[in-house]
């Protein structure tokens, strides 16, 4: 693994093991190391170094909300601003537990895109209106709720 | 009224206690009232389907009565809200109630 302009470069052994990870992060060092023909210390190592270097940010569940009666709802938010505040509505709304993603894309104008949840609309309207529409720098908002969810995956990397 | 309440009714508020106009749950215009001065002429100026959505809510007369602290135009919204009324004549009656109360407000704090 070595540092160049501030991107860690990999070898095969280091995606091969993201990849892996990935799929399943539950898989034990033994397992992965089977896979890849590798101690099962070698794996250890690697997987070390790559949390160490922030490269592996963490491990999480992904919880099936609905199985345990947890309702909310999902909205996509976009925030039009002004570009000298745009920054500053990005990094407060980054704060806020509502908020579970924050873009900002540069079409026409400069947007603010974020993926919001809320336990029914009410609560997220009161949110959009208390909360991101007083803002300092937000010149209109548009949002809406997601009906229904095809896919959601994260991306699986590749070696380059 | 004493003339400390009038003065308070007709106060600039913070941003963060002025009306948002939105359409729809989460689609904000743009526009807001900082005070039951600019909400005035607001009225007169946002989009139909937003005084709609906010009168339906019981929103203005929420902001009247809890952030403006004038019970009597709260009441007086919440009255229009029972009307039903929709379009032009809603945006009429509404500008109507509003501009009176502020301009009695503000002769009384005149004197």
């Amino acid at each position: 693994m070595k540092l160049k302009n501030r991107v860690t470069s990999l070898d095969s052994l280091d995606w091969n093991i993201l990849q892996a990870l990935q799929e399943n992060s539950k898989q034990t060092y033994t397992e992965i190391g089977h896979c890849f023909g590798v101690a099962h210390s070698t794996v250890y190592d690697r997987i070390r170094r790559m949390e160490e270097n922030g490269i592996i940010k963490k491990y999480i569940a992904v919880v099936d909300l609905e199985k345990i009666g947890v309702k909310y709802i999902t909205a996509i938010m976009t925030v039009f601003t002004d570009p000298k505040e745009s920054e500053n509505v990005a990094k407060k709304l980054s704060e806020a537990k509502e908020v579970l993603e924050v873009s900002t894309s540069l079409s026409e104008e400069l947007l603010i895109i974020a993926k919001v949840v809320a336990k029914d609309q009410d609560k997220l309207h009161s949110f959009i209106a208390q909360e991101v529409a007083p803002l300092p720098g937000v010149l209109r908002i548009r949002t809406s709720i997601i009906t229904r969810k095809y896919k959601e995956e994260k991306l699986l990397i590749e070696e380059k | 009224m004493t003339l400390s309440s009038v003065a308070r009714i007709l106060r600039k508020l913070p941003r963060e206690n002025a009306f948002y106009f939105f359409t729809s749950i989460g689609n904000y215009t743009g526009e807001n009232a900082a005070s039951l001065e600019e909400f005035v002429d607001k009225v007169r100026e946002v989009n139909m389907k937003s005084l709609e959505f906010h009168l339906f809510r019981g929103d203005f007369e929420k902001w009247a009565a809890e952030v403006l602290e004038d019970g009597e135009l709260a009441e007086e919204i919440k009255k229009l809200k029972n009307l039903k009324l929709v379009g032009d004549a809603l945006k009429d009656q509404l500008h109507l109630i509003v501009s009176k109360r502020f301009e009695r407000l503000k002769s009384e704090f005149r004197g």
